[in-house]
């Protein structure tokens, strides 16, 4: 420094000093102008989504090359029968965390649906009567949410931590330790079954409406739009006109329903009703909603990198399964990727703010440096 | 100016390609962690394997230490068997459904024989239908599933002498005379309550037995403490206790825990069924003369030699159907494809070191 302070000759000061001035001016244009973010077909191939589907298409390559007879209908048929609850109720469960807001009560309503089913069963009702009472006793477990967090205004995880354990207790009071397996044959084998070779199951085609259901819902409608401004601020929300107290309210009800369904799902699916069904599930389901891209703290993601994630959880238990793989392995796989998921976006966003401001040095090579050569140059003079 | 700003995004979008080669470098590197982890523990069972006769055993949960017993059995029964490639697969938790995607890994990989302790007898019906359909036997062991679902079920033993070996050995310590009580798990298990009915029955009917009074059953819930508590209050209630009979596992060895430390050591006789490590102490000690319990690991071996009879065609699962399980000697199939293992055996101070369960 004070070398290169030296070097550097007084005449040549004036000189430099508007050269700089230029060139720091018109370099701070040219870093304005350029666009923040991407634009056009980058935005798409390279977004939070399709890193999911690219991690996915990566996974089922390498797993088609890697392991023995996982190239087959049959795995696509067992792997998608084991992940269709988690991808019904992932679906509400987005939503419901773009705002801002969590369901922690998803699998005992679930639990609950299938306690119900079963009992009712039993009783001699008729399938059909069966099915819709579970599906009006989902939608009023999701209003009971719905109205403590909307109406009420308490916060949504002490909510459903308490329906969590409220609608479980329900289930175990209403079909206790019994076991009802004795469903129609022919209903629990349509529930099983698949689509002709393809190996894909038949469940898939209410599956895949409900999935476009809400991501019509989110992606095309103001409702949905609405939802991501709910997540950022709910206050701001208000203020544009968006209704916060009715939009939460549905979303709690969406969750319930889904929650019944997949209840209904996993009941006929295992024929065995009992109040245990699905436990621990909503947990599965967070977690692959924010593998897919979800921010736990609104206002970010979306239906497409969601079914990603639900996928790519998925396709690697199976994997894992189908090596043989302990299910302590499996555990620590899920958790790490969840983890790197959550992590990566961070990691990512201090890389660029760090290479952003190594580009500001070396586009400007000199600055730092002539500007403090400048500085004693003018100043020590001026001193003396 | 124009040169540095195309520059400028073209890096971003460079970076940005670089970023998603990174994640899905990093997926894939995951993924072939795992991978290679498992070939390395079951590359040379697999190697074997290929058109081999395979035989895998789905436990209730992992890491139990009693399915690890059992497991222990099925593992050596397998090999003796003959089989190439022996696998244990389960789940972390015993939840009715978590067993079914690990029964379809298993149909996947064209195994030959699953032994399977059941959950739920009905939640694992259409996955072992589906492996059966792609010609798999199913052994059923430990915990039944729905007989309609499986070719045999091995059974650990018949409850009648679960109980009469109860009552012998509780006779023989106190000198068939005097008041005993049973100390039993919760009030409602189902297999506790059949070992007492059981019990009951023979104290009243078996004149050997005339002088024997039962004067309480209580429970101590499967629960260390609450166990203990009850065992100290049968001794205070019920001061001329010549015996306690424990049929669970946690009250036989919480009751001999208090009696080891209090003044009726040696004097009250404790026994029921117990675990030898659990024991050990306790029957060196001087506490406890004789206690019971089937030997979990048989339950695997001899699963592992009916899996072996079943692709055999040596069995059908029939009633009469006869096959050898290695040491254990002949076994039948009785009612309902049935096979019970064997008695209790009765573990003393001479015979406890020989077990590690």
């Amino acid at each position: 420094m004070s070398n290169h302070t030296k070097q550097s000759p007084a005449p040549a000061g004036p000189d430099r000093i508007t050269a700089l001035d230029t060139r720091l001016i018109s370099t701070d244009k040219t870093l304005a102008s350029v666009p923040k973010g991407r634009t056009g077909a980058a935005r798409v191939l390279l977004g939070r989504d399709a890193i999911m589907i690219y991690a996915l298409i990566v996974f089922v390559l390498y797993a088609s090359i890697a392991i023995p007879r996982f190239a087959t209908p049959v795995t696509v048929g067992f792997l998608l029968l084991d992940v269709i609850p988690v991808l019904l109720i992932a679906m509400p469960m987005t939503l419901v965390i773009i705002t801002g807001e969590i369901d922690l009560s998803v699998a005992s309503i679930a639990g609950l649906t299938s306690a119900l089913m079963g009992v009712l069963w039993a009783a001699g009702l008729p399938i059909e009567v069966v099915l819709v009472v579970c599906v009006v006793a989902g939608v009023a477990a999701g209003a009971f949410n719905g109205f403590l967090i909307a109406v009420v205004g308490l916060p949504s995880l002490a909510v459903t931590i308490g329906t969590l354990a409220l609608y479980r207790g329900l289930a175990l009071v209403v079909i206790g330790d019994n076991a009802i397996a004795n469903f129609p044959p022919e209903l629990t084998a349509f529930f099983t079954s698949k689509l002709g070779g393809t190996g894909i199951p038949t469940m898939m085609i209410p599956v895949a409406v409900v999935a476009l259901f809400f991501g019509v819902l989110l992606h095309l409608t103001p409702f949905g739009r609405g939802l991501y401004a709910l997540g950022f601020s709910t206050e701001a929300a208000t203020f544009v006109g968006i209704r916060v107290a009715r939009a939460k309210f549905w979303l709690y009800v969406g969750t319930g329903t889904v929650s019944a369904l997949a209840g209904i799902f996993w009941t006929l699916r295992y024929s065995s009703a009992r109040s245990d069904n699905a436990t621990g599930l909503e947990l599965t389901v967070i977690a692959a909603v924010l593998l897919g891209g979800v921010s736990i703290f609104g206002g970010k993601g979306s239906i497409p990198g969601v079914i990603a994630g639900v996928l790519l959880i998925g396709t690697i238990n199976f994997s894992l399964r189908l090596e043989r793989i302990s299910d302590v392995v499996l555990i620590i796989v899920t958790g790490t990727l969840l983890i790197a998921s959550v992590v990566t976006p961070n990691v990512y966003a201090a890389i660029k703010a760090w290479r952003q401001s190594r580009r500001l040095h070396n586009t400007l090579p000199q600055v730092p440096a002539s500007g403090a050569t400048n500085a004693t140059a003018s100043g020590v003079p001026e001193r003396k | 100016m124009e040169f540095i700003r195309n520059h400028g995004r073209k890096g971003i979008a460079a970076r940005r390609l670089v970023s998603v080669a990174a994640v899905a470098a990093t997926v894939a590197l995951l993924a072939t962690g795992c991978a290679s982890g498992s070939s390395s523990t079951s590359t040379g069972t697999d190697g074997a394997a290929a058109g081999d006769l395979s035989i895998t055993f789905i436990p209730k949960q992992l890491n139990n230490p009693y399915t690890d017993v059992v497991l222990g059995g099925g593992k050596k029964g397998a090999t003796e068997a003959g089989f190439g490639a022996t696998q244990v697969v389960g789940p972390l938790e015993a939840s009715a459904s978590s067993q079914v995607s690990f029964i379809n890994a298993e149909t996947q990989a064209g195994t030959k024989v699953i032994v399977i302790a059941a959950n739920d007898p009905d939640a694992v019906g259409p996955a072992l239908t589906e492996a059966r359909a792609g010609g798999a036997k199913i052994v059923a062991f430990d915990s039944d599933t729905n007989p309609k679902y499986r070719d045999v079920f091995i059974s650990q033993v018949v409850a009648k002498d679960v109980a009469l070996i109860q009552t012998k050995l509780i006779s023989d310590q106190i000198g068939g005379s005097g008041e005993i009580a049973i100390l039993s798990a919760t009030a409602n298990a189902t297999n506790q309550n059949g070992w007492i009915k059981f019990m009951e029955e023979e104290l009243a009917s078996n004149p050997a037995y005339k002088d024997i009074k039962l004067v309480a059953k209580v429970y101590g819930d499967d629960d260390d403490t609450k166990s203990f508590q009850e065992a100290q209050g049968l001794l205070q209630a019920h001061p001329n206790l010549k015996g306690i009979i424990s049929p669970t596992t946690v009250g036989i060895a919480a009751t001999a825990r208090y009696l080891s430390t209090s003044e009726y050591k040696g004097k009250v006789a404790l026994t029921g069924l117990g675990l030898p490590n659990e024991m050990r102490p306790f029957v060196k000690d001087g506490t406890v003369t004789a206690f019971a319990l089937w030997d979990p690991a048989q339950l695997g071996y001899v699963a592992a030699f009916a899996g072996k009879a079943l692709v055999d065609g040596t069995i059908t699962g029939k009633e009469g159907d006869k096959f050898t399980a290695g040491a254990l000697g002949e076994k039948t199939v009785g009612a309902d494809g049935l096979v019970v293992v064997g008695p209790p055996t009765t573990f003393t101070k001479d015979n406890i070191d020989e077990y590690d369960f």
